[in-house]
């Protein structure tokens, strides 16, 4: 890892000053209510011109933007690089699915306790974990996400290999239905905008300055006397709640749950996502969920052989964007 | 009957155990020399299983198409190094994570454009197809017996080369600690290339070597390389003595899990419960192991770096 707490030079300082600081976890609204506007309007711009199939895919990319505005929530704030994220995610989608299976198809009971079957296993994931540091601490969530993963596989009550199919999306009452893709969206972008509100005003709380001061020097605000741990920790399960959220849209999004939800390599593109949008931005996760599922899209309607597109371009911003796409925006202003 | 039973599954996680050391002393060395989290080290494994089994296949001899398949593989690796990886060496896990998967995408794809989306059958040589008898009522295929003999054979050239000659110093010192390697003048470029092609070639060996037991398909190196990982955090990350230790103990908890957890269960629980819990704790009990080793030793049990 890069050590972040050496001393800068002070030109870098001067620009640090003037510039917003390495994170940014500012709202925006001048950039974001336009697109938020744009994002309300979407689902009436498709319908008119008969493009209706994009609203899922539309949705889609709301909900790993929000799964992976989570990770990046204590990545991008907190520091800790959890490779096994799509475990919080997956739990998320299973509640949903177990719950639907028994016939309980209420999204109030079904959503809000797949957030806590989230944040309860991260509580659990992150009360272990958090006591390592660096690689390691990356291996052992890996680890932790890897025994969830094949306990939910080797369970025939949870659909085994196959998951479940899900018979419907759930109820949400006020009249609404969710079966409408149009609907799901809304509410998909209802949730999703909700949750990055909260977590803004998370992170521009005291709680997220202290995260955020503990990414930056964890022994030092060790020394003044924060309890690091504790708020490590708290962060760790908010994120696990996220994440749980994303999952429950996830399994009603696809209307079908299964283990590949949880592999490794779901999380190893979580973490894509995030780096792709910029860690330690606030709209890092969305902007990289949107910029990896649509590049998907779009190549997979040009050749079987996307992945090697898709591979060659994650490549590229790797080699010529360091810190994510986000990171390119203010190159450019700091060089006018 | 029973001492059999256990004998075999002893024999089978020696040899998986063995097998995944050739991954892990690859990984180990490329993650503790070069602070490198390398995700495509799986994809060398399956370019080494798809080159040893189509040239075996081409020359007609499995022994001649392992050695080209080696070679081949080691090709494979230098290129990649001297390309790309050898750009990540110096940027956060983060970018190493995001480039080696970009990797790992890509050589799925081309592979699956090369050899086809169908699962490659490679028959091991026909004098080592039977089973040998190593005791009364005891038989064992004699494959499997070679890529033990393989397997320790390998691990000790790997002990010798890293123990006793001039470039196993300069690795040992640069696991250690690399500055100080670079200082005394050690060419630390060299070595990476050098330690890269080797973990390529290990790569090759092991996946040439298990091709006839497994299917030689797309994606055979995403399931392996998270245990290898797993062995390399349980051993000490850069540590070769670790990943063999490593190595051993995943192997054996592994396999043996697989068949003696359902039979426990069966015993103690009943069928009923056996059929249901004993696969899920015997393959959850390897990450178990790691998450235990990673919370009471944090630095693995043979750490390289003091």
């Amino acid at each position: 890892m890069t050590d972040t707490s050496a001393p800068q030079p002070a030109a870098a300082q001067a620009i640090r000053a003037t510039q917003p600081s390495v994170f940014d976890h500012r709202l925006q609204p001048r950039l974001v209510l336009p697109l938020l506007a744009l994002l309300i309007a979407f689902p009436l711009i498709a319908q008119a011109t008969g493009e209706d199939f994009y609203i899922g895919v539309a949705s889609r990319v709301l909900v790993f933007g929000l799964a992976a505005a989570s990770l990046n929530f204590i990545l991008g704030f907190g520091g800790m690089v959890s490779f096994g994220h799509a475990a919080f995610v997956g739990l998320g989608a299973y509640t949903v699915g177990l719950l639907m299976q028994q016939g309980i198809t209420s999204a109030w009971l079904a959503w809000p306790l797949a957030m806590l079957m989230g944040a309860a296993f991260s509580l659990l994931v992150g009360a272990i974990s958090l006591r390592t540091q660096g690689v390691y601490f990356i291996m052992i969530t890996l680890a932790f996400a890897q025994m969830l993963y094949y306990l939910i596989m080797s369970f025939k009550s949870l659909g085994g290999d196959d998951g479940l199919s899900l018979p419907s999306r759930s109820d949400i009452g006020l009249g609404l239905d969710l079966g409408q893709d149009a609907t799901f969206y809304y509410v998909v972008l209802a949730l999703v905008s909700t949750s990055l509100l909260l977590m803004a005003r998370v992170l521009n709380a005291r709680f997220g300055h202290v995260l955020q001061a503990i990414k930056e020097n964890e022994t030092r605000m060790q020394a003044i006397g924060f309890p690091v741990y504790r708020y490590k920790l708290v962060a760790f399960t908010l994120a696990g709640a996220f994440a749980g959220l994303a999952g429950a849209m996830l399994a009603n999004q696809g209307s079908f749950v299964g283990p590949g939800m949880l592999q490794w390599t779901q999380s190893g593109i979580l973490l894509i996502m995030v780096i792709l949008g910029g860690v330690g931005h606030l709209y890092g996760g969305l902007l990289g969920a949107a910029v990896f599922l649509l590049l998907e899209e779009v190549l997979a309607a040009y050749t079987v052989h996307w992945q090697l597109g898709l591979g060659a371009v994650l490549l590229i911003v790797v080699l010529v964007a360091p810190n994510g796409l986000l990171s390119l925006r203010r190159g450019m202003w700091s060089k006018r | 009957m029973n001492t059999i039973l256990i004998l075999e599954q002893m024999l089978n996680g020696l040899q998986f155990g063995l097998m995944l050391f050739l991954l892990a002393a690859g990984l180990t060395l490329v993650f503790g020399i070069m602070d490198m989290i390398n995700l495509a080290h799986g994809s060398l494994y399956m370019i080494g299983a798809y080159l040893v089994a189509s040239l075996s296949q081409a020359t007609g001899s499995f022994w001649l198409g392992l050695g080209l398949g080696v070679l081949a593989t080691v090709l494979v690796g230098v290129l990649l190094e001297y390309t790309i990886l050898r750009r990540l060496y110096h940027r956060d896990h983060l970018s190493q994570v995001m480039g080696t998967f970009a990797i790992l995408l890509m050589s799925n794809e081309i592979v699956r454009i090369i050899w086809g989306a169908q699962p490659l059958m490679l028959n091991p040589p026909a004098a080592l197809a039977g089973p040998v008898t190593l005791m009364d009522g005891f038989s064992y295929p004699a494959y499997r017996l070679l890529i033990i003999g393989v397997g320790l054979a390998v691990a000790l050239l790997l002990w010798l080369l890293v123990t006793r000659t001039r470039f196993g110093m300069q690795v040992r010192a640069g696991a250690a600690n690399r500055e100080m390697a670079t200082a005394m003048g050690a060419n630390v470029r060299r070595l990476f290339t050098l330690v890269f092609a080797l973990g390529a070639a290990l790569c090759a060996v092991a996946g040439g070597m298990l091709g006839p037991l497994l299917a030689v398909q797309v994606g055979m190196g995403e399931s392996i390389l998270i245990l290898a990982f797993v062995v390399i955090v349980i051993g000490g990350i850069g540590s070769i003595r670790g990943a063999l230790m490593g190595a051993l103990l995943v192997g054996l908890v592994d396999t043996a899990g697989r068949t003696l957890v359902p039979l426990l269960f069966d015993k103690a629980m009943g069928p009923e419960v056996a059929a249901n819990a004993g696969p899920a704790v015997a393959s959850v009990l390897i990450y178990v192991l790691m998450a235990a080793v990673l919370f009471t030793k944090p630095q693995g049990l043979f750490p390289a770096h003091d």
